[in-house]
This record gives C-alpha cells, structure tokens and sequence, in this order.
C-alpha cells in the first residue's frame, strides 16, 4: 500500500491509500485488504474520496465503510469536472444525509485541500462527532440482527461495540471468511453454541419469508443501492440532461468498428514516432557532454600518474558504461513516459481493454489483461503488480507469465535506436523516423499478437479453463494536468528506473572492463565467454557478445546496449564515440548485419523478464515454479523465432 | 411489458432490470455495480468486434461481455 505523511496543525499525519474498490464486500483481493484495513488495522479515520461525477455508485462504498467504522469523512473530489458537466452536489444535505463530514475539494487546486485536512484532523481528535447513518434493511433482516445483537455485544471486546450490527449482518449471510478474519483480528470466538443455536433460529424463520442463501445478499445490497439513489435524487441536481453527451462522442469514435482499432495503433505510433524525433537530439547533446567529461577526467588521471588500469576500470569500465545508459536510455524514456501517462490519465486504457476484449476472449481470457498488458509497456514489474485486478486466479496467473512479451520503457530505447540504425537509415530525413516507427510498431504488434497466443495456449494446456466474466467500467474521460503528469513521469518512473539502471551498471561496467582486460592465454576473459556462446548464439543470428550482454542486462534490460558496445569497444576496435550515430558504425565493424538487427530486436522483446520483474513475479504468485515458467515462456519463443529467422534468411540471402 | 435478454435490447434503448440470473461473484458484481431490480439500463457502445457491449447504468458506462448480459433479464 502507498503512504505519504504531512503535518497539519502540527501533528503529523500519515496517509495510507487503500486499494480502490467499489465495495467490500471482499469480491477480489483488494476489497479483502481494503476492508481488513478500516476493519483491523485501527484508522485515526477514514476518507473516502468520491467522484463527484458519479455520487451514486459510490455512494456504494460509504455506506459500506460506515457499518465499519464511525470515523469517516466523505470526500467529494473532482467539483470542478461536475460543474463543466452541470452537476451541483449540496454537500450540506449530504453530510446530513450520511452524519459524517463531508468536505467538497478540486484535487487539482491545492488550497482547496486545506479544509479536508482541517476536518481530518477535528475528526482524528474528536472535535467533530461522528454518528454515521446505518442502512435500514428489509424489516425482516433487522429482526434477524435484532435476534442476534445481544449475543455478539457480549462476545465482542468493549472497543469494538460498534461493529456489532455489521457482524450480526455478516453471521446472517454466513461470510465465513469475515468471521475468520474477525475472529483472528480480536482474538475472539464469534460461533458459539449460543449464537449457533441462534443462526439457525434465523435460518428457518428467514426461509419462511423466502430468502435463502442466494437471495438474501441482494436483498441487503438492494437496501443499499435504494438507499443511494435516493440520497443521491436529494442532494445531486444535474442543470442539464445527457450530461456525458460529449464523452459518448468521443467513445463513438475511439470504439468504432471501423477506427477503432486503427486509431489505437495510431496512437501508439503518434507516441513512438515522438519518442524517436525527440530523442535524437538530447541524446546526442548528452553523449558530447560526457565525452568532454571523459577528456578531461582521463586528462586528471594521466596528471596525477594514476595507473592504467584505475583509470580504465574507473573511466573506460565504470563512467563510460552509466554515461552510455543516461545518453541513450534517458532521453527516450523521459519523452516515452510523460506521453504514455498523458494517455493513461485521459481514460483511454479501459477503451483499449473494450476494444481489445473480444480478442482476449478468444484466447479465454479477461479484456482486463488488455489493461494489465498496457501496464506492462511502462514496467513490466508494475504491469506483474496490476495483474491483481483481475479476480480469475487463472487468468490473473496467465496475465502475469505474459506480462513481459510486451517491451517495458527499459527496453524500448533500445528497440529505438536499432530500428533507426538499421531500418530506419534505409529512408533519409522524416521518411527514416516514420520507417523506424513503423518497425518499431511491427515489433509491439507482434508481442501483443504473441501475448494472445501464449495465452491461449496456456488456457488450453496447464492453465485450462474457459473465460471467466468481464465487467469493466468506462470511466469519464479527464483532462490531464499535463504539469503534473510530466513531473510526475519524471521523477516517480524516469528517475526511478534510471537510477536502477546505473545503480546496476556501474558494477557492470567495472566486470566487463575487468573480463575484457584480464587475459588468460591469449584471450580475455571476456573473450572466453563471448566465444563460448559464439555458436549457439551463431545460430539465432546473433553473436556471443550479444547473447553474453543480455545475460547480464538481467539485472536491468536499460544496459544491454552499453554493454554490447562496451565490449566491442574492449575487445580492441578502437573507435571514438563522438555521436550515437557512431553506435551504428562500431554495430556494423562487428560484423552486424540487418538479420543480426532483427534478431536482436526480436530477442529484446522475447527473452527472459529482468530480474526485478521476476522476484515481483515470485511474490505475487508465491511460487518459484511460475518464476522459472515465466523466465522460460518468453526465452523459448525468442530463441525459436530468431533461429526461425535465421534460417529463413540463410535460405534467401 | 415485455421480458428479454439485456442481449437483445436495441442500441439506446433503455431497459429495467427484472432479474439476474447467475450466482456467485458476478452476480455480487453486477450488484456492487448497482444492477439490482428495478435498475434502469441502456446499451450505449459496441466494441469494435461487437463485444463485449457498454451499458449505461446509473450514470456510469459499464461493459459486459455477450455471455454475461444474456444472464440478466429486463423488460421493456
């Protein structure tokens, strides 16, 4: 869970984010840690945010995490989205409606988020009294609650009276893995014989009145849903009717049959062709920027007659390798990732999962690993992460082996820069970005396309089973705060990973200086690896510095390229790095040929995930077993499809 | 009056839940999502392929695949 502390009125305050939900009712994962959390884990309070675009549904939630705790305030977020769409909230009504606080806030102006820290810290310190309303159910139901409350009052520990009502509901309905949790939190014994005899009282006379186990849990929620709307029929007025009429425009459009598709490719490409026009430029600047560095520190180090090899680990080893990933890796990231949040904040991921669906569907599984899958080209360890939407153990497990057949922002740049040396060169001026894109798209379709097909085939062979439901919403589109999502790319995900990247390759960069200059015999240790994978990696097309590169780019995908031309460049060819058009030359002088840039492309999307997204993977499935699965899934494919490429190549050429 | 399959509700055309007829944690789903009796419902999108389909439920859009609307009954 994601926590952040402030301090307000002098107390410090920390703030713990529960997973979003609608309910908790403990449909999925999330919901049982939300509700374990206000439950068991003793909140000073509670804040519920609401959209106030879309009070009913949520009102959902409240009235849900009312009946399990008394210190809540309601937050009604987004005032200003409601009042471009003509929608007034009287908060006044609200509060009273509900008898909590509620505080109306425009997230997105800060100064409006003083009064909800006020009535957080008056409600933390009891200056505000709560005294939340509870559901009324069917008439019936409260006698059952009645029947029951005095027994569950003794059970239960003075601190926690107020939870009685909500577990007599709970015993009622039989939630045994509540009762568990409940038990186990307070150390209690709710199912005595006493209440047993009682449950059973309940069960019968419930029957009477014709509800049964399969009923009796719409009947609760129906009392809430009724509950909600006429709350909200009282405290919401829209000016105007058909309010989302311009989101349903759009939706017509990006939904279509015929653009539907098309357009979410365009964009993708849109997003790509920027990437690599944009990155060109500062990439360049970079590397001319660390290149006089490097003069001048090899200048300091022959001045203090420091030995060769110090300056080599230090310079040729250790700068050179971290300067390469910030040269070439970060100006594409940093363009990469702003733009890719800008999508993700306008609402347009769930449209792709809509479109998407019917094709998951064949492959028997859920259109929310569309979702998970777009996760996934931002960091596949956080699309591992994401995978916890989806509430089928089965497909939440295929979602996470496939996870990776998509490139994550640590493996795109380097996509990029292949595909604009050596497809991309084959164009001049805007042609060459447009046929690096395209290649480039070519290259994510295909992981896409294979993501499908391994899905399926892992829904057909060790994962069987057939599509579960798919419910998603369609959220309202927003208007990014492009300020925010640009500091925020950077600093919370471009930084973030950069700096794992350089965290990794400096130690890298020392080791291969070290294995390129140590000899035994004749050749370098470097040399000795590199010659041993020669005619294994010969066969996909590659060669053994490549394969010896991606082996250890495990740690992080953002330094296979530096170490491919670190170890050209030990290796002896001694050539002077002054642009990143001077990668392509030292590519080439290693014998790269175009089949060579293929497969190596081919075998960046299609090999094993970094190391970080695997110990993700091993925590979120709990097994070594899906692990080693999900290191050899995609490595098998690579392999294949690059020998299959080379093969075919062989026979043309 | 007459009783159907949310599946063949015309396109923005507005329905009123009768019955849901599944069990399980769909239908817990479909209830946390406030389809519940009497519920007002309207098929408002099709995905390209023409499924799954987005219904407009109280003032949310809510996609549900072919076989999963077929289990909820409405009339109109």
């Amino acid at each position: 869970m994601l926590h952040g502390i402030c301090k307000h009125n002098n107390k410090n305050f920390l703030l713990v984010d529960i997973p979003g939900t609608y309910s908790l009712m403990s449909n999925s994962q999330e919901e049982e840690i939300a509700r374990n959390y206000i439950c068991f884990g003793n909140p000073d309070t509670t804040v519920i945010i609401l959209d106030a675009t879309c009070i009913e549904k949520n009102l959902n939630l409240v009235f849900q995490t009312l009946e399990i705790t008394n210190k809540v305030v309601v937050c009604v977020n987004l005032l200003d989205e409601a009042k471009k769409k003509n929608i007034e909230v009287n908060l006044k009504k609200l509060s009273e409606l509900l008898g909590v606080p509620v505080v109306g806030t425009i997230a997105r102006k800060p100064k409006t988020l003083k009064n909800l820290l006020d009535t957080i810290y008056n409600v933390c310190c009891d200056k505000i009294v709560c005294s939340p309303k509870k559901i009324k159910y069917y008439p019936i139901i409260e006698d059952c609650i009645l029947m029951l409350s005095s027994d569950v009052q003794k059970i239960l520990p003075v601190s926690k009276q107020y939870l009685t009502r909500w577990i007599c509901l709970k015993l009622i309905d039989r939630d045994d893995s509540i009762i568990d949790s409940i038990e186990n939190a307070f150390g209690i014994k709710l199912l005595t014989d006493e209440v047993l005899l009682k449950l059973d009282e309940i069960k019968k006379l419930l029957e009477k009145n014709d509800i049964t186990k399969n009923n009796l849990k719409d009947k609760i929620v129906s009392s809430i849903v009724f509950t909600a709307e006429d709350i909200c029929n009282e405290v919401v007025s829209y000016k105007r009717s058909g309010y989302h009429n311009r989101d349903r425009k759009i939706d017509k459009i990006l939904t279509s049959k015929k653009f539907g598709i098309p357009i979410m490719i365009l964009f993708l490409g849109v997003i790509f062709w920027i990437t690599i026009t944009g990155a060109n430029y500062p990439s360049q600047v970079l590397s001319d920027f660390f290149g006089y560095i490097q003069e001048k520190l090899l200048y300091f180090f022959s001045y203090i007659h420091a030995p060769d090899w110090v300056s080599g680990i230090l310079i040729e080893g250790m700068y050179q390798t971290v300067t390469w990933v910030i040269s070439v890796m970060l100006p594409p990231m940093a363009i990469f990732f702003p733009l890719f949040t800008i999508l993700e904040d306008l609402g347009y991921l769930p449209r792709i999962a809509f479109n998407l669906d019917n094709y998951f569907k064949k492959a028997c599984t859920t259109g929310k690993q569309a979702l998970t899958m777009c996760m996934g080209f931002g960091c596949n360890a956080a699309g591992v992460v994401g995978c916890r939407i989806i509430n089928s153990p089965r497909e939440r497990l295929i979602a996470i082996l496939t996870n990776s057949f998509v490139p994550c922002n640590g493996r795109f740049p380097f996509l990029i820069t292949i595909a604009s040396i050596f497809i991309g060169s084959i164009a001049t001026g805007i042609g060459a970005s447009i046929l690096s894109t395209i290649c480039v798209l070519f290259v994510i379709l295909l992981g896409i396309y294979l993501t499908l097909l391994i899905s399926k085939i892992l829904s057909k062979t060790i994962l069987k089973g057939v599509p579960s439901s798919f419910i998603l919403e369609l959220p309202p589109y927003r208007k990014p705060q492009i300020g925010k999502v640009i500091v925020r790319s950077l600093f919370d995900r471009t930084l973030y990973v950069l700096g794992r990247a350089i965290s990794v390759a400096a130690p890298v960069g020392i080791i291969i200086w070290l294995f390129a200059n140590i000899n035994i015999g004749n050749l370098s240790i470097l040399s000795y690896i590199a010659n041993f994978l020669d005619p294994f990696a010969k066969l996909m097309g590659l060669d053994g510095y490549i394969l010896t590169a991606f082996i250890l780019g495990l740690p992080a995908n953002e330094i296979v390229l530096p170490i491919i031309l670190m170890s050209y460049m030990a290796k002896g060819s001694l050539v002077n790095l002054e642009d990143t058009y001077m990668i392509g030359n030292i590519l080439v002088q290693n014998g790269w040929t175009i089949l060579t840039a293929i497969n190596v492309m081919l075998f960046t999307l299609l090999h094993f995930p970094c190391s970080t997204t695997l110990l993700t993977i091993k925590k979120e499935t709990g097994s070594w077993k899906w692990m080693f699965i999900s290191f050899l899934l995609p490595t098998v494919c690579g392999i294949v499809l690059c020998m299959c490429t080379t093969f075919l190549y062989n026979l043309i050429v | 009056m007459s009783k159907i399959h949310l599946t063949d509700l015309p396109m923005n055309k507005a329905g009123k839940v009768i019955s849901l007829n599944c069990s399980g944690p769909i239908r817990r789903r479909l209830l946390d999502l406030g389809i519940v009796n009497k519920t007002k419902i309207m098929p408002v999108l099709k995905s390209p392929s023409g499924d799954p389909t987005a219904f407009l439920v109280r003032g949310s859009i809510i996609a549900l695949r072919k076989e999963d609307a077929s289990l909820i009954d409405v009339e109109i």
